[in-house]
């Protein structure tokens, strides 16, 4: 059990301990762990010290003859009270850790991550960068995790749309979820927040080094529960205001009118795109799901039966099956969705599904 | 394991006219049968568990998917954890009392001989609900063995099979537990005070205790979440004016004292089984009676640090994370009486005082990482991490398991009348603690450097210490073949066992003949 006590010694390498921490508060998390872990070593190689040195020399095949003490008041008064102040002087530096910890006041700024089955969705709420919204899905290829290609650097911790924060300010993140619970964890951050679907729960980071740092959903939520990382990216000040002016240009740019008309062959590739970020998961690329849980698409009497029977599935998810709500998607891309969903994999309804529809729907 | 028929029970053939047959087992009333019923039941439950832990561990060989599914990944996970909780570990102490409590304090059988029977027979139905729920539609719960809403809320028709059989389960133990208590408050031997009672007896008198008050509270949870999925209402659904998290508020304050119902007769056993291969009397023994108390009554009391990351307010985490630490004084208090009992004792190790020593030292490491886990600030950065997965295997395996295997190689010569293979008994336990820490001590270094738990698949970092945990599991899981080898030669035949066959034990059921006879204790003892 030396490798116990060696967890807090080596480190990077073997990656034995924590990551290590980009923020002051995560720093403290480390430093208390190390701590806890050398005074339970300390007191682990004592107590089983004695315990061993009984079990070779207090042996019967040695010929000892056994005591016949049974109990002692001092010793196990003293026993008992030593723990207590051990217990006191650990108890004092975690207390100091977890009101920091807990302090998210004064954030310069706040952004909304919404767990939703199996991707984040990020909102800027306050401060610079004020307005933008996307949404970060696991970006790798599904051949990778098949095995039917090497997998890269970083499987499974890679996004389409990183996160990405200025160096320096403190990050309120404000956590809740679409569906189930969700929880948001960047361990170089020292954060993990649960997401609690229908209420808002807050936690916060100042990174002190630019860079980009990974993490997972840490709550089970369903079948994708290991595919959904985070990943955030730290950027200079300059960087930052970059970013932001990029990311609201090409916001405007891809702001769809909700009371354009489109045509079938207009939205079959949105709805395709729409489809494979969020469905594809369960009722798979094919359309073909994977039945009983997730039923196939191909053939189905929601998809082939009326319009509005599906746009109500599609807005408020059916209760007691997997089938989250869909109502935080656009008009747009509902409306591309279902369109490509009946018109697809021979599907033949020939029918399109207009912005208007799901407006008249949501209402 | 088992009394088996044909053997002492001849000679009561003739005062009981008892079926033979299956029947014999369908009806008996005997503390001994029933003992040995739940004992082999919770065996096979222990290796239906341990296949889908091999499952698990398979599909998280290499990263990739591989062996299952996510989805079959999530309902292993899920089973497994239910399966050896309630289905593995606490009906394997059931059986213990049921075989060595009466023999321990003098009566002639439990209180309640036909409650004892129908809380044993509960127990296969819900076993068939639970492994069944694999072939339905939709598959079994995969929602992790604690079922929080709302994803309990998505599940198919699995989840409602898994519901009803932690009902099933939870009415068997409680049942279970009225007998216990019942049986050790009126039954014992004139002249056994309580404060004389073995060790054992206390242990289960406490935990039958915490069996009675949280079980209600995990059936009134399932069913709040049965009553969710199917007649409407809001519990757990803020969209309807309920909260997610008090589901996790209930369940937990059922599922911190269950960690104590699994741990404390497993504290019992080892309280009997160290002194007798010390061959020195237990060292504190009112203060072991106090200190598991304690323990059991703060173990109401500490619910929420399993939920450090739900976001409740700074203040509750802090008593919280308070109120756990306090857990370490008496569970100190503990190992240092069991380390003081061996301490210039006359120590031999036979096979039980060799899994005693194990589960001292792998407790007791549990027990760190559990103060570890106890900080709020270090808990959320390894709440559902592997870190933890590491610990409660520490204290559940090491703890709980080893301290059974204890049990079952100290009383097996009193069970079946002869000895085991030693040689067997100590290659089974020298085969378990190493596979066991190959398998559990790597997942702490998997959880600190971020590797969430129940995911079937991760990115490559955390590669080495997956395969390296993944061959340990294996191992462990084919090492415990030998034990049934053990027990079924033990059952066969083997050196016969004299009445008292460990020269350091103590107590009344060393003074009958082995095996025990299907009657003893008729009429009471006298107890010095």
């Amino acid at each position: 059990m030396g490798l116990f006590l060696l967890s807090g010694v080596s480190q990077a390498e073997m990656k034995l301990n924590l990551q290590e921490p980009i923020t002051a508060l995560g720093r403290d998390v480390y430093d208390l762990h190390l701590l806890m872990t050398i005074v339970c070593g300390v007191i682990f190689v004592a107590v089983f010290g004695v315990m061993f040195w009984s079990v070779f020399v207090h042996r019967k095949s040695a010929g000892y003859k056994a005591a016949t003490f049974h109990e002692s008041t001092t010793v196990e008064i003293l026993w008992t009270i030593v723990p207590v102040f051990i217990l006191l002087g650990m108890a004092w530096p975690a207390t100091k850790t977890i009101l920091a910890m807990r302090d998210t006041t004064n954030a310069d700024i706040t952004i909304k991550a919404t767990g939703y089955q199996w991707k984040w969705g990020y909102d800027y709420l306050k401060g610079e960068g004020e307005g933008i919204s996307f949404v970060s899905t696991l970006s790798t290829p599904q051949p990778q995790v098949r095995n039917e290609v090497a997998k890269g650097e970083n499987y499974l911790l890679e996004v389409d749309n990183e996160l990405v924060v200025p160096v320096g300010k403190k990050i309120r993140i404000l956590t809740t979820a679409n569906d189930v619970i969700h929880a948001w964890w960047v361990p170089a951050l020292a954060v993990k927040q649960d997401a609690v679907p229908g209420f808002i729960r807050d936690t916060w980071f100042r990174a002190e080094k630019t860079g980009t740092y990974r993490g997972q959903c840490a709550e089970l939520c369903g079948k994708e529960h290991g595919y959904m990382p985070i990943v955030v990216k730290i950027v200079t000040e300059e960087e930052y205001a970059a970013w932001v002016d990029g990311k609201k240009q090409a916001m405007a740019a891809a702001a769809d009118d909700p009371n354009k008309m489109y045509l079938v062959e207009e939205l079959t590739p949105r709805g395709e795109k729409v489809f494979a970020a969020n469905c594809a998961a369960c009722h798979q690329a094919n359309g073909q799901g994977l039945p009983p849980a997730f039923p196939a698409l191909v053939g189905s009497k929601v998809v082939l039966g009326p319009q509005d029977g599906q746009i109500d599935i599609l807005l408020n998810g059916k209760s007691g099956t997997a089938m989250a709500a869909f109502k935080h998607l656009s008009d747009t891309e509902l409306a591309a969705v279902i369109t490509y969903t009946r018109n697809s994999w021979g599907n033949a309804t020939g029918e399109v599904v207009q912005p208007s529809d799901i407006k008249v729907a949501r209402e | 394991m088992a009394a088996i028929p044909g053997g002492a029970d001849h000679a009561h053939d003739h005062d009981h006219h008892q079926p033979s047959g299956i029947m014999r087992w369908v009806t008996t009333t005997n503390h001994k049968d029933i003992g040995s019923m739940y004992l082999w039941f919770s065996f096979a439950m222990f290796l239906v568990g341990g296949v889908m832990a091999l499952v698990i561990r398979a599909e998280l060989f290499q990263p990739g998917l591989q062996v299952v599914d996510p989805d079959r990944f999530n309902q292993m996970t899920t089973l497994h954890g239910l399966i050896m909780v309630f289905g593995a570990i606490m009906p394997a102490f059931v059986g213990f009392a049921n075989w060595m409590i009466p023999l321990m304090i003098g009566a002639s059988d439990m209180a309640f001989a036909r409650m004892n029977n129908w809380s044993f027979w509960l127990l296969p139905p819900a076993a068939i609900l639970l492994t069944s729920s694999l072939l339905v539609p939709g598959g079994a719960a995969a929602s992790g063995w604690t079922l929080y809403p709302p994803l309990t809320v998505q599940m198919g028709i699995g989840m409602d099979m898994a519901i009803f059989a932690v009902h099933i389960l939870g009415i068997s133990s409680i049942m279970g537990s009225i007998n216990i208590v019942t049986t050790l408050l009126n039954m014992r031997a004139p002249g056994m005070t309580l404060m004389k009672m073995p060790l054992f007896c206390w242990t289960w008198l406490i935990t039958a205790y915490l069996v009675i008050a949280v079980m209600p509270v995990l059936a009134g949870a399932v069913t709040m979440i049965l009553t969710d999925r199917h007649f409407g209402t809001s519990f757990f659904n803020a969209a309807g004016g309920g909260d997610p998290v008090l589901y996790q508020h209930i369940f937990w304050f059922f599922g911190h004292p269950e960690v104590y119902i699994i741990a404390i007769p497993a504290f019992g056993v080892v309280s009997q089984v160290i002194p007798a291969f010390s061959r020195k009397p237990l060292f504190g023994y009112a203060s072991m009676v106090y200190a598991t108390s304690s323990i059991a009554i703060l173990s109401f009391i500490v619910w929420a640090h399993h939920m450090y990351t739900v976001g409740m307010p700074v203040a509750g985490q802090l008593y919280f994370m308070f109120a756990t630490m306090l857990i370490a004084i008496p569970t100190g208090v503990k190992v240092f009486n069991w380390v003081a009992t061996m301490w210039r004792g006359s120590l031999s190790f036979e096979t039980p005082m060799l899994f005693s020593i194990g589960f001292l030292f792998l407790f007791t490491l549990g027990g760190f990482s559990g103060l570890v886990l106890s900080m709020t600030a270090v808990d959320i950065q390894l709440h559902d991490s592997y870190y933890v997965v590491a610990h409660f295997h520490y204290v559940m395996v090491a703890g709980a398991l080893f301290s059974a295997y204890a049990g079952a190689y100290y009383w097996l010569p009193k069970w079946t009348g002869h000895m085991y293979d030693e040689k067997l008994g100590k290659l089974h336990f020298w085969l378990s603690i190493v596979f066991f820490n190959m398998t559990f001590f790597v997942q702490h270094f998997l959880g600190l450097a971020g590797m969430p738990r129940r995911i079937p698949d991760y990115s490559l970092q955390f590669a080495e210490f997956n395969m390296i945990s993944s061959i340990g599991a294996f191992g462990f899981g084919l090492s415990q073949l030998v034990f049934l080898v053990v027990v079924l030669k033990c059952i066969k035949g083997g050196e016969k066992a004299s009445a008292k066959p460990w020269d350091g034990a103590e107590g009344l059921e060393w003074t009958v003949p082995s095996p025990a006879p299907h009657h003893t204790f008729e009429t009471p003892p006298v107890f010095k």
